[in-house]
């Protein structure tokens, strides 16, 4: 039962989309790019990590060692030097992230006891990689220390990481864009458009028929959640192709909580509309009101349980967040609904509110 | 002076299409409209006149249910401005300052997209562009977009939105706002046809000479009305040709 007067009302957005098509262009090539930089420029996983050895033991076993850092795939030896005072001046010059001093007693140790020090030196300046640096290197050493203390049999300890064994950070940061974008697009479209028709004057005009509040309402939603899906759609589609995501999960549940929470993005928008009475306001709110908090508490890079309480608490109001348990669970772990029902009664309540919230504060603005 | 208050009679057919009560507009310590009474017949053209700011634009928000009075009563087309509103928006027909039209519309999507929302059926716009074409002359540029009109033109357009479907009464506010002097005439004609078809008009302005147009004139001054009566009535008892300078007369004081 399509009422008779909301059907104008779509029509008519989908001409004002149809007519636009340099933002259309935006919201579909911004996606990309962004993803190409999340994904290739900003990567978290380190290989080929720079360092510098200085072997004061020159002997075969210290020798051995320096082909087993060499052999690894983490690693690429810059420079050998021979006097531990020029340390500092490798790192000042950022020739390297580690540097590796192998004393000259290291032989001696190594087989007389279980313990032989080697100075590993990192460079702190990026706290995150340097503590990534020192854990590989210290795992190699485990390793490699256990595997020759007992004679001919090689214990290996090997630590498997469930999903995403290859750490590979663009299957963790994609999924977590897309959560990001669909958001932020959601928002900024609904808001845009809305306070466009209260500059114009054309709410005026609209709100002056006989149309209810709610038809106005559906009929903005309809098409821009069209549009932000198709959005979604495409994104997700690149991420699984070209970023070879994997869809572990099945993609009819992914679809159907997007659908839901693209819902959530534009009740946003609409609450944004009625605060707010210039475009430019209104996407500068937008961006603002989506982005920062979903960047930055919803676990999107940095995880929820190492910050303060009140942050956590904060971070549970915010859509991003459950979505991204969501989509992460159903892409990376092949969550079905059994797994991720307490996300997606989660996201729901908060995307219930949100609606609410901004229809009521609509009905308000008209009176 | 406003005019004594009339036995004002719920039902529409009494004659009046728009009836006022010491109606007031408050906005925080501002008062934009101030105890303001007024009747408008049924056919008749109403004009509003008045400086910008003088409280025009709120009076008609008020009238077309866009705005809630801060007090006093009113009806119009028989139903209660503060309880029915939303009943008065099926007999209303609203033209504002800013013309209101998508300008990345063409002019015939402009009129489908008006109609619909008042709940016509878009063969039954089709026959009634057809019907103002006489008039209105618009069917020619239909698959323009609104954005490359001339502004005379958007007049008509918004004017054609706003009597698709065919209101008792319209409120026009400014509708002439910006447009050559040829063209409003040609506005005015417009809007006298419509009045004797038996479509009341109330109409606000600033531009003076218009008031000859109107059956009735109230003047607006600070949100009180300070003259209500005929033009010839009012150029009467100020002894003057000119309604500029009885407003301006008005005014000063």
């Amino acid at each position: 039962m399509i009422n008779s007067r909301i059907l104008p009302l779509v029509r008519k957005e989908f001409i004002h989309i149809r007519r636009d098509p340099r933002s259309l262009i935006i919201l579909f090539l911004m996606p990309l790019l962004m993803m190409f930089i999340f994904g290739y420029a900003i990567n978290m996983d380190l290989k080929h990590i720079r360092i510098a050895i200085c072997d004061l033991n020159k002997t075969p076993a210290s020798r051995d060692l320096i082909e087993t850092l060499r052999m690894s795939p983490y690693f690429n030896i810059v420079t050998y030097y021979n006097s531990p005072s020029k340390t500092e001046s490798l790192f000042k010059n950022r020739l390297v992230r580690a540097a590796i001093i192998i004393p000259s007693s290291f032989d001696k140790t190594h087989v007389q006891s279980r313990f032989a020090s080697i100075g590993v030196i990192t460079d702190g300046t990026d706290a995150n990689s340097a503590t990534l640096v020192q854990n590989y290197l210290y795992g190699l050493f485990m390793e490699k220390s256990l595997s020759s203390a007992t004679n001919g049999t090689p214990v290996s300890v090997k630590s498997r990481i469930l999903y995403n064994p290859d750490m590979t950070s663009s299957h963790f940061i994609v999924p977590g864009l897309v959560a990001l974008l669909l958001i932020m697009i959601g928002a900024l479209l609904t808001s845009a458009t809305i306070t466009r028709e209260k500059e114009t004057g054309t709410m005026e005009q609209i709100l002056v028929s006989p149309i209810r509040p709610y038809e106005v309402i559906v009929g903005k939603a309809i098409p821009y959640l069209v549009l932000s899906f198709s959005i979604a759609i495409f994104i997700l589609f690149f991420g699984h192709i070209w970023f070879k995501v994997p869809m572990l999960g099945a993609w009819g549940y992914l679809l159907i909580f997007c659908i839901f929470y693209v819902f959530t993005a534009l009740a946003i928008g609409l609450l944004i509309s009625t605060v707010v009475n210039t475009q430019q306001v209104a996407m500068m709110m937008s961006l603002v009101m989506t982005m920062l908090p979903s960047v930055m508490l919803s676990g999107f890079i940095f995880p929820v349980a190492s910050m303060p309480k009140p942050l956590q608490v904060v971070s549970q109001i915010i859509p991003a967040t459950h979505f991204l348990k969501i989509i992460r669970g159903i892409m990376l772990k092949g969550n079905g609904p059994m797994e991720i029902w307490p996300s997606v009664a989660a996201m729901s309540a908060v995307g219930l509110f949100f609606i609410l919230l901004a229809v009521k504060r609509f009905k308000l603005k008209l009176k | 002076m406003p005019p004594d208050v009339e036995k004002s009679n719920h039902d529409p057919k009494n004659g009046l299409a728009v009836t006022v009560r010491n109606l007031t507009r408050r906005f925080g310590d501002f008062v934009a409209v101030e105890n303001i009474s007024f009747d408008v017949k049924k056919g008749e053209i109403f004009g509003f006149l008045g400086a910008n700011g003088a409280g025009k634009t709120t009076t008609i928000r008020m009238l077309t249910g866009l705005l809630e009075p801060s007090s006093g009563e009113g009806q119009v087309g028989g139903f209660d401005i503060n309880r029915d509103y939303e009943k008065i928006k099926t007999r209303i027909g609203y033209m504002s300052q800013k013309f209101s039209l998508y300008d990345d519309l063409k002019v015939g999507e402009n009129l489908y997209f008006f109609g619909g929302i008042y709940g016509l059926k878009r063969d039954a716009i089709k026959t009634r562009m057809e019907e103002l074409d006489r008039s209105l002359n618009l069917l020619e540029m239909e698959n323009k977009k609104t954005l490359s009109l001339p502004l005379g033109f958007k007049q008509r357009l918004a004017l054609a939105c706003a009597i698709l479907h065919k209101p008792p009464i319209l409120f026009l506010d400014e509708p002439t706002g910006g447009v050559d002097p040829i063209a409003r005439r040609y506005f005015w004609d417009l809007i006298s046809t419509l009045a004797g078809q038996g479509t009341t008009v109330f109409v606000t302005t600033h531009y003076m000479d218009e008031a000859e147009y109107c059956h009735r004139l109230s003047i607006m001054y600070k949100g009180q009305i300070v003259e209500i009566d005929s033009p010839s009535a009012i150029k009467k008892k100020y002894n003057s040709i000119s309604i500029e300078d009885i407003f301006i007369r008005l005014v000063d004081r």
